[in-house]
């Protein structure tokens, strides 16, 4: 033992060999080969590829190299997170971005080498975790192993001499430990014990449970969907394609898979921070809703709340975003009103809801000539205007002074050529401004009631109040109970895995030269723990009990504090100290 | 409430932010005490020379075989014809066998009494800390952990408590005081200058029984994560010190004088990977906590946002350190390497995140 070193575990010397078979198949971890290069031909090398990619090296190299390739995703901006940032990105570095492109630094987790690491970790995963089973059903079926010939090498060892005969000492130590829950039977002189298979268990349950969890993203990647609907106080939405504002979904997504229901927004709250250094700071958001499933479903009223979604079916609807929508009438020049009470919704762009947006006027107006044309309207919406001389930024999200400023103009919106336009923006071609007296933009602020009358009788702008709308984001992820499932199976195993020992207990009881009976047990766990000791401790203080001890020649008593026991004959400390150092405590795992 | 109501809460509120200001300066105050206690222990330590390790590695092969390494003797004393057998333990195969040190105060009597004053002053810093911690918590009427600064006061905190913890349990770790002070003096040093934030409620993403399991366990795992990786660093110099004397060489002073009262490499080694094992587990669980309160949140379970991929990260290093160490060629200082590495992890992925990048998960200023 002395001067071993963790260089020096060689080989195992031939009379320890039966003892490597007592400690081997504590684990069912793959043994581990040298990488030597095989000369067989094709199924050679197959073969030799197979057991390096299922080996505990390699499975280890894939585990580290997939942390590695998580990182440059977490650096780089990714497509799939925000695209915005990407564009930012792809515009300031103009000769790295097509490098990244090539390389799908803007896709990391969908990227062909991102998925090679942990496709060939899992399939590394299933070609371990299949022999492994088979062979802990193997050992389920079989019995311990028998004692090894010298247990005085094993890391834990207690030996006595007794008054018992050898016989009653196995009979009491079976029955001792199949009481404590050890599977044991008697193999020659001595009686092999094991307990803690849960361990092996927990631990196959945990790798499975990993595979189990792929799956389940993997199904839910290519069937979910995600569409976002923008909603104004007062409206509703059914769930069909054509009602989204936007819709993304996986591959193997099919309309059908949509749950049938509706709901209508009867009211948005949203409450702030009054006061201190987080002043606008929100702190309620609550969408009141009344919803339906089916096509004729029952009406009921529920909250939609920042962390609560609306579970319906395998959907979730989210509360994502809220802002406001002014409500305007426009009348023409003859002064019939072209748009009644409409509420436009606004885009947020600050915290304190400085939002942003237009106002189309497309059919029905006619200008001071009685010519048909369209009315566009750049708007600016402030929930908490200032005052006069303040910026036009918001002050604070809440409606306290609630200001609309306007950019008026005239013409043509481009809204017919065909290309798609976002409702939030004026496309300005083939539009003209309207001109103020001192011939610039007309523009004006209005507050709510006042109406905005615009230059050469082209009609007016009511500001006639404030609505809020609620944006709601609804997912549908299938595959995703199986992933909880696969996770908690997986905390589970890992915690039976780690929490258990497994280990083996044999008792040998021999008639020694002197016909005294002579009692020794030993002890072995996967890894070194102080358990086994203490636990073989126990065991053999209780054994002891059943087959007291013989006064010894030297009157030396049962508690002698060196367990040379003469009666053995087989004293460590009589060994070839080369052999001492090779004692395989970690049973299979030797080197 | 009416308005006299809620200006009266609110400077009750006020009140207790600042008591629990002046509990974390006074904590730092004790823990500084704590500090020159340990350092007094480690010094008066030095004056033992004792070559333990050199005398275990080099000691005659038969003396060693007759005398066991270790015994363990559950039945307390008693007679002894009625004492039960006594269980001889032999270390595995490979690992040297070699005594734990004595600790910081290598048997001399004042550094013993240098340490206990030490260990005393960093419990009554524990409690002064904790109570700081709680009186936040109730000044922002939420549980703590709405900032990196609470997270910070908290972090320390619970460090310190599992370390006190252990201790308790009496594990060979008093040896680790020193060093755990100063980190937590470092921690609450820029908690107070750096991340100060006045105590103040949530934004509503953050409202969710989610946050109290997720975070408490997020910040259970870190320090417990750092209670790890500090023993596995601790290994590798002992082991580093161990094998010189192995092949026959000759240390430092210092390196002798420290090390020495380290407890062994191979202990050192289990009480590592005790500590990451155990907590590996639980920190899967934080992952998926975190996800299921995501899912709530922000609509999707994973998003591979900065802060969700480095727990990622941070769980495969681990992952791969549990492996390593039933591997083959990865046990011992590889796999050592790695758990500092997977430490690392964590930490980049709580402060690096934070500052470098951002994400869904910064909020509240920091
Ligand atoms: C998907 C990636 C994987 C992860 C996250 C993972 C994670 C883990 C963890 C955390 C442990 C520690 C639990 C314990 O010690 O009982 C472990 C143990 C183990 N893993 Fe994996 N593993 C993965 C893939 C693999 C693969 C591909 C193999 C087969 C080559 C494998 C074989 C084993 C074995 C045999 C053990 C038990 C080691 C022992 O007996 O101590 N694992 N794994």
């Amino acid at each position: 033992m002395s001067k071993t070193t963790a260089s020096d575990t060689g080989q195992v010397p031939a009379e320890d060999q039966d003892l490597g078979a007592a400690g081997s198949r504590l684990s069912t971890a793959p043994q581990e080969e040298q990488p030597h290069l095989p000369a067989l031909g094709v199924v050679g090398w197959v073969r030799w590829f197979w057991r390096q990619l299922t080996s505990m090296r390699v499975a280890l190299l894939l585990l580290l190299l997939l942390s590695l390739a998580a990182i440059p995703g977490s650096v780089i901006p990714q497509t799939g997170i925000d695209a915005l940032k990407v564009a930012d990105f792809r515009q300031r570095h103009t000769t790295l971005a097509p490098i990244y492109d090539k390389l799908g630094l803007f896709h990391v987790y969908s990227s062909v080498w991102f998925s090679a690491i942990y496709i060939l970790l899992f399939v590394s995963l299933i070609g371990c975790i299949v022999p492994r089973t088979w062979q802990f059903v193997g050992q389920l079926r079989g019995r311990p192993p028998a004692a090894p010939r010298r247990l005085t090498r094993l890391p834990a060892y207690t030996t006595w001499r007794s008054e018992a005969d050898p016989e009653q000492v196995r009979e009491a130590a079976l029955a001792l430990l199949k009481k404590r829950r050890f599977r044991a039977h008697v193999a020659g002189d001595a009686v092999a014990a094991e307990k803690g298979y849960l361990r092996e268990a927990g631990n196959l349950v945990f790798h499975i449970a990993l595979i189990v969890m792929l799956v389940a993203f993997a199904w839910g990647q290519l069937y979910k969907s995600e569409g976002n609907k923008l909603i104004v106080q007062g409206g509703g939405f059914s769930n069909t394609l054509t009602q989204y504002d936007d819709f993304k979904s996986g591959n193997l997504f099919s309309q059908d898979d949509l749950d049938p229901f509706s709901f209508r927004l009867n009211k948005f709250t949203g409450t702030y921070e009054l006061t201190g250094p987080n002043r606008g700071t929100p702190r309620t958001y609550e969408a009141d809703v009344t919803y339906s499933v089916g096509a004729y479903g029952k009406e009921q009223r529920t909250t939609i709340k920042v962390n609560e979604p609306l579970e319906i079916g395998d959907s979730k609807v989210y509360l994502v975003s809220h802002g406001y929508a002014p409500v305007i009438t426009v009348r023409d020049a003859r002064g019939k009103i072209v748009m009644n009470k409409e509420a436009v919704p606004l885009l947020p762009l600050d915290g304190n809801v400085t939002s942003s947006g237009a106002i189309k006027v497309m059919d029905g107006y006619r200008n001071a000539k009685g010519e048909k044309e369209q009315l566009g309207f750049q708007a600016f919406f402030l929930p908490t205007y200032g005052g006069k001389g303040s910026t036009m930024l918001s002050a604070f999200p809440a409606l306290l002074n609630p200001m609309l400023a306007l950019n008026a103009y005239h013409g043509d919106l481009g809204v017919d050529s065909g290309v798609p336009q976002s409702v939030y923006q004026l496309n300005k071609k083939k539009l003209t401004e309207f001109k103020d007296s001192k011939g610039e933009l007309f523009k004006q602020q209005l507050k709510i009631g006042e109406t905005m009358t615009l230059p050469g009788g082209a009609g007016s702008v009511t500001f006639e109040g404030v609505k809020e709308w609620a944006g709601f984001q609804v997912t549908r992820q299938p595959g995703s109970g199986w992933a909880l499932v696969g996770a908690v199976a997986a905390i589970l195993g890992l915690a039976a895995s780690l929490f258990i020992q497994r280990r083996r207990v044999w008792v040998r009881a021999v008639t020694g030269d002197d016909g005294v009976t002579v009692v020794e047990m030993a002890g072995l766990g996967r890894s070194e723990s102080a358990k086994v000791p203490e636990e073989l401790g126990d065991l053999a203080a209780l054994l002891y009990d059943r087959a007291p001890g013989a006064p010894d020649a030297g009157d030396d008593g049962p508690g002698a504090d060196t367990p040379d026991a003469a009666a053995s004959g087989d004293a460590p400390g009589d060994d070839d100290p080369s052999s001492r150092a090779s004692v395989p405590a970690e049973g299979a795992e030797q080197k | 409430m009416t308005l006299a109501a809620t200006q009266l809460a609110a400077a009750t509120n006020e009140n207790l932010a600042s008591i629990s200001n002046t509990l974390i300066y006074s904590a730092m105050a004790v823990y500084t005490l704590a500090f020159f206690a340990y350092i007094a222990e480690w010094i008066f330590g030095s004056r033992s020379k004792v070559g333990r390790t050199a005398a275990a590695l080099t000691a005659p092969d038969t003396a060693k075989a007759d005398a066991p390494a270790v015994t363990v003797n559950k039945a307390g004393g008693g007679t002894a014809v009625l004492e039960r057998p006594k269980v001889v333990v032999r270390s595995s195969a490979g690992s040297r066998d070699v005594p734990d040190g004595p600790g910081a105060h290598g048997g001399d009597e004042q550094g013993d009494l240098f340490g206990r004053v030490a260990v005393s002053l960093t419990v009554l810093a524990f409690v002064v800390e904790a109570a700081g911690v709680v009186a936040r918590a109730a000044s922002v009427q939420r549980a703590p952990w709405g900032n990196m600064y609470e997270f910070n006061i908290t972090f320390s905190t619970v460090a310190v408590g599992v370390w006190l913890g252990l201790l308790a349990l009496r594990k060979n770790v008093r040896w680790l005081g020193l060093i755990l002070i100063t980190t937590v003096l470092l921690d609450l040093g820029l908690a107070v200058t750096v991340l100060y934030t006045a105590s103040d409620q949530l934004v509503p993403a953050l409202h969710s029984y989610w946050l109290y399991i997720h975070v408490s366990t997020a910040i259970f795992c870190g320090a417990a994560f750092y209670v790890g990786a500090a023993g596995a660093l601790a290994y590798l110099f002992k082991d580093s010190y161990e094998a010189k004397l192995a092949r026959g060489g000759k240390p430092g002073i210092l390196a002798t004088s420290v090390l020495e009262r380290l407890p062994s490499s191979a202990s050192l080694d289990k009480f590592s990977y005790r500590i990451n094992a155990a907590v590996f587990p639980l920190w899967t669980f934080t992952i998926i906590a975190g996800a299921i309160w995501a899912g709530d949140a922000w609509g999707r379970y994973w998003g591979w946002d900065p802060k969700e991929t480095w727990s990622f990260i941070t769980w495969v290093a681990y992952a791969g350190y549990l492996h390593a160490r039933a591997t083959a060629g990865w046990k011992g200082r590889k796999a050592a390497y790695l758990a500092l590495i997977a430490f690392a992890c964590w930490l980049f992925n709580y402060y690096g995140v934070n500052f470098l990048f951002s994400g869904k998960h910064s909020y509240a200023g920091v």
